[in-house]
């Protein structure tokens, strides 16, 4: 697909240019002076071209959206944006608005939070005709079902009355797009528009964006952190690194060659498979049978309706294994995995056997000592650390209650250990959580779960929410430990990457039901069920 | 941007934030200040001389009662110190005595008084005096007193019932959160100002039965606050971390949910105490509060309501109070603006 529209043509004349910034600048004032978010960025984006912009968190990818869309705030600006000749900068805020909307139009992560509740979608899309165009209401309701059918929204007639509550998750982002596409845009900004998405909706949206694209004929500037997703679409691609532009060029000669050393690193940043086999006669340490998990909601005045969250699952789990579940959200995966660790707040049922024990009939307080031997690593390494403890305080917990007869001196020198073994300082120790990038509140996680030398561990999404040079970091020591410690882990994801690189065998589930198990490489190379094909085929594009 | 020198807990870092706003902080030295003034009233504001010579022996006036003789007087009754006889005898050569800065307690009639009750600010009584002709200062200064204290007592239950009944709504959840809602519901209903009026008629008033009676019904926005910030706290991942690692309830709410859980209790406690002394001085402004022979602040009041040419008492009266609660507020706000984790 890239290349497609002949991207490495560097006759570009001035006509054919849509977008220009030059030495844009943004900077924060902040009580230690002033902090450049965004650093002298120049690029330009040609009429009906697919430029990407990509980097780690807070490379000031979406502060530059904003900024040449004048809606950075209360930051200062600097530095020129000319979109087809006409200088944005110097506009007024009243200018700005007939172009917001009309002529750059903008599309954001979460569908949810960027769609008013109290209006129904036909309304908002109306909107923007009624603002810019003076469309009549009526003609508004109209142009909203063409272009709802048109995002491809099944029954626009009748959705154009739903408000967003009463759409999934991918309708809600083709009806962002609808709406961004009403007045014929000659640019649409795209900020993670499939981040917030299940993988099959993420293609889905992406092969959207593509075909509205050629059709229409407009440019899209998308930002993202998803490379493999940026190769499939763009047609150049530049790179960002701490609010600088650190590389332009055409996708394939990025991905092919890339010339500056981030960018590299960025691209091997993909997670490699680095795992020891599994013993044959390994014992098992964890079996399910029939796990279920049951949920009641209100309905009605005093009646309850149960809902099965998790429904039916048998696993088994040998010693020194990971055994990948994934899915899609919803899909229970998390719900199953509290439930074999008997966290789970709903009634659960099904045996639970751990290492020759059974969990399922032990009483919370009988279960206690034996809560050692099974440890979580969570997906939010920012609400996973109680922000009111020092380092030395979160890891050390653990080990004063299971170890109470170790000195302080002892157990500050196991914690120093392990934390030198998750890669932090011994310095550490007294800080709080708040100090730390999130890759180094997941090791100080890890380190927590870690120390109480369990035998199983639960890792619940636990690379989601990095970005992809700490995911390999985190992912690398996570393999380092199972190896050096024999953990046996339950990897809960919905990256397939992440989980082709880290699991043994997986688990696939769907509505709370496991649709299919099987060793790794077998199950991506020859998927049986439906929708596993259907997961696996999205990723491999 | 770059990294703290030493590391400060999120609690230092607050009060790190509250030293930077002037207007808080002086207002809470201020405060400190003068509580700590007003808890040594008897030193400042008495009728008593604090140590008296005389003829040769030295008394303690302050601490023991002397009869008059002690001190050339002709009746063995309890000595007053404002007669202007004793004063004379004082003054004598050989003699002396240290007064308190304002010669009268807030309760002292000055029967030597040269103008008529209620009398303007002189030299004699510097604030002018009630219409009994108790010292309008001395009545300040332990009225203030009482106030501060009645207002710390009152919000030192009412976050401690607060904190208890929140915290097991919120953690617990389910049933236990809707039994104890619909009891603050019910609770909360209940008509206070006519149980005052009822409980004034069966007890004798005094400060501890005012006091029973506002906790009872005092600590229910409090504990809302709290009962909110445990339904979050517990649903946090360390919450779940904590339990994974076999701690039991008791322990994850001390030592997780509880601390988190703090702030709205700690910005609120000003706001707390300002609405706690002024409560006070509403119930006394309409007589259903403190006996009157207590000092109290809303008992001045009604008294310039009663004799609105004496304007030293309502004006007096007015500043002192409005200036307690600015001060209280200015706190407050400070606060809350550094417990607030969104600025700096």
């Amino acid at each position: 697909m890239p290349g497609a529209s002949g991207a490495d043509d560097r006759a570009s004349d001035s006509a054919d240019r849509l977008l220009e910034l030059a030495e844009l600048s943004v900077s924060f004032e902040t009580p230690t002076g002033p902090f450049v978010a965004v650093d002298r960025v120049s690029f330009e984006i040609r009429r009906g071209e697919k430029f990407a912009l990509v980097g780690e968190s807070g490379s000031g990818k979406t502060l530059t959206a904003l900024a040449l869309l004048g809606l950075a705030g209360d930051a200062r600006v600097e530095g020129r944006v000319t979109l087809a000749g006409r200088e944005l900068s110097s506009l007024s805020q009243q200018q700005m608005r007939g172009v917001r909307g009309k002529e750059i139009a903008m599309i954001f992560q979460e569908p949810m939070t960027a769609l008013n509740p109290l209006f129904s979608i036909g309304d908002q899309i109306g909107e923007t005709l009624m603002l810019h165009e003076g469309a009549s209401r009526i003609a508004a309701r109209a142009r909203a079902v063409e272009l709802l059918e048109l995002t491809g929204v099944p029954e626009p007639q009748r959705r154009v009355h739903s408000y967003p509550h009463e759409l999934s998750g991918g309708q809600r982002q083709r009806a962002m797009i609808a709406m961004a596409l009403a007045c014929q845009p000659a640019l649409l900004v795209a900020d993670e528009p499939t981040t917030a998405l299940d993988v099959t909706i993420q293609r889905q949206i992406v092969e959207l964006l593509d075909d509205l694209q050629r059709r229409i004929g407009m440019a899209v500037l998308l930002i993202s952190h998803d490379l493999p997703l940026v190769r499939r679409f763009a047609d150049r691609v530049g790179v960002m690194r701490a609010g600088k532009l650190v590389e332009v060029a055409p996708t394939e000669q990025l991905f092919e060659a890339p010339a500056d050393p981030y960018t590299r690193r960025l691209i091997d940043s993909r997670p490699r498979r680095s795992l020891a086999p599994v013993a044959a006669d390994a014992p098992e340490l964890l079996r399910g049978e029939g796990v279920g998990c049951r949920f009641w909601f209100k309905s009605g005045w005093f009646g309850r309706k149960p809902f099965d969250a998790v429904r039916d699952v048998d696993l088994s789990l040998a010693r020194g294994e990971t055994l990948g579940i994934v899915g899609e959200s919803g899909s229970g995966k998390t719900t199953l995995g509290m439930t074999l660790l008997r966290l789970a707040s709903g009634d659960p049922s099904g045996q639970i056997h751990f290492g020759g024990e059974r969990l399922d009939t032990l009483s919370q307080s009988a279960l206690r000592p034996v809560r050692r031997r099974m440890q979580v690593v969570f997906q939010d390494p920012y609400n996973s650390l109680s922000p009111r403890m020092t380092i030395e305080q979160i890891v050390g917990e653990g080990v004063s209650l299971h170890q109470p007869e170790l000195s302080d001196t002892l157990r500050r020198e196991s914690i120093v250990e392990m934390l030198q073994e998750v890669g932090l300082d011994a310095n550490a120790l007294s800080r709080y959580p708040h100090e730390f990038s999130g890759g180094q509140r997941q090791r100080i996680a890890i380190a927590r779960a870690a120390i109480l030398r369990p035998e199983l561990m639960l890792l619940d999404e636990p690379t989601s929410a990095l970005d992809v040079s700490v995911q390999q970091q985190v992912l690398e020591l996570l393999g380092a430990l199972q190896r050096r410690l024999g953990l046996s882990y339950l990897f809960i994801t919905h990256d397939l990457a992440v989980i082709r690189a880290m699991a043994h065998r997986v688990l696939v589930m769907k509505d709370g039901r496991v649709v299919e198990t099987g060793e790794t490489e077998a199950l991506f190379s020859s998927p049986q069920a439906d929708y596993t094909r259907q997961l696996v085929s999205a990723i491999n594009g | 941007m770059s990294a703290p020198p030493s590391s400060l807990s999120p609690m230092r870092r607050a009060w790190r934030r509250f030293r930077t706003d002037r207007r808080g902080w002086w207002s809470l030295w201020i405060f400190v200040a003068l509580v700590g003034l007003s808890l040594c009233a008897e030193l400042i504001s008495n009728d008593r001389p604090i140590v008296a010579h005389y003829n040769g022996k030295t008394f303690f006036p302050l601490f023991a009662n002397y009869p008059e003789t002690s001190f050339g007087g002709d009746f063995a009754t309890q000595t007053d110190y404002l007669d202007p006889f004793i004063r004379e005898q004082l003054a004598r050569p050989g003699n002396w005595a240290i007064y308190p800065l304002n010669a009268y307690r807030f309760d002292t009639i000055n029967y030597f008084s040269p103008s008529p009750n209620p009398a303007p600010p002189s030299a004699v009584n510097w604030l002018g005096t009630d219409d009994r002709g108790r010292d309008v200062l001395a009545r300040l200064i332990y009225g203030f007193r009482v106030s501060v204290l009645f207002g710390l007592a009152l919000t030192a239950i009412g976050v401690v019932i607060g904190l208890i009944t929140g915290a097991v709504q919120g953690y617990f959840g389910g049933k236990t959160d809707l039994i104890l809602q619909r009891f603050i519901e019910v609770w909360g209903s209940m008509p206070e100002l006519y149980l005052l009026l009822i409980f004034a008629s069966l007890f004798e008033p005094g400060v501890l039965i005012l006091l029973v009676i506002l906790s009872l019904f005092g600590w229910m926005g409090l504990s809302d606050y709290v009962r909110a910030e445990f339904l979050r706290n517990r649903n946090l991942e360390y919450v779940t971390a904590a339990r994974a690692l076999g701690l039991s309830s008791s322990q994850i709410i001390r030592r997780h949910v509880l601390p988190n859980s703090l702030t709205p209790v700690i910005a609120f406690l000003p706001f707390r105490m300002s609405g706690a002394i002024l409560a006070l001085t509403s119930l006394d402004f309409l007589g259903l509060g403190v006996p009157p022979s207590t000092a109290s602040l809303g008992e001045l009041l009604a008294q310039g309501k009663a004799n609105l040419d004496a304007w030293w008492i309502t004006l007096t009266t007015f500043t002192v109070l409005v200036g307690t609660l600015m001060l209280l507020i200015f706190i407050g706000e400070a606060l809350r603006n550094a417990l607030d984790t969104r600025r700096g």
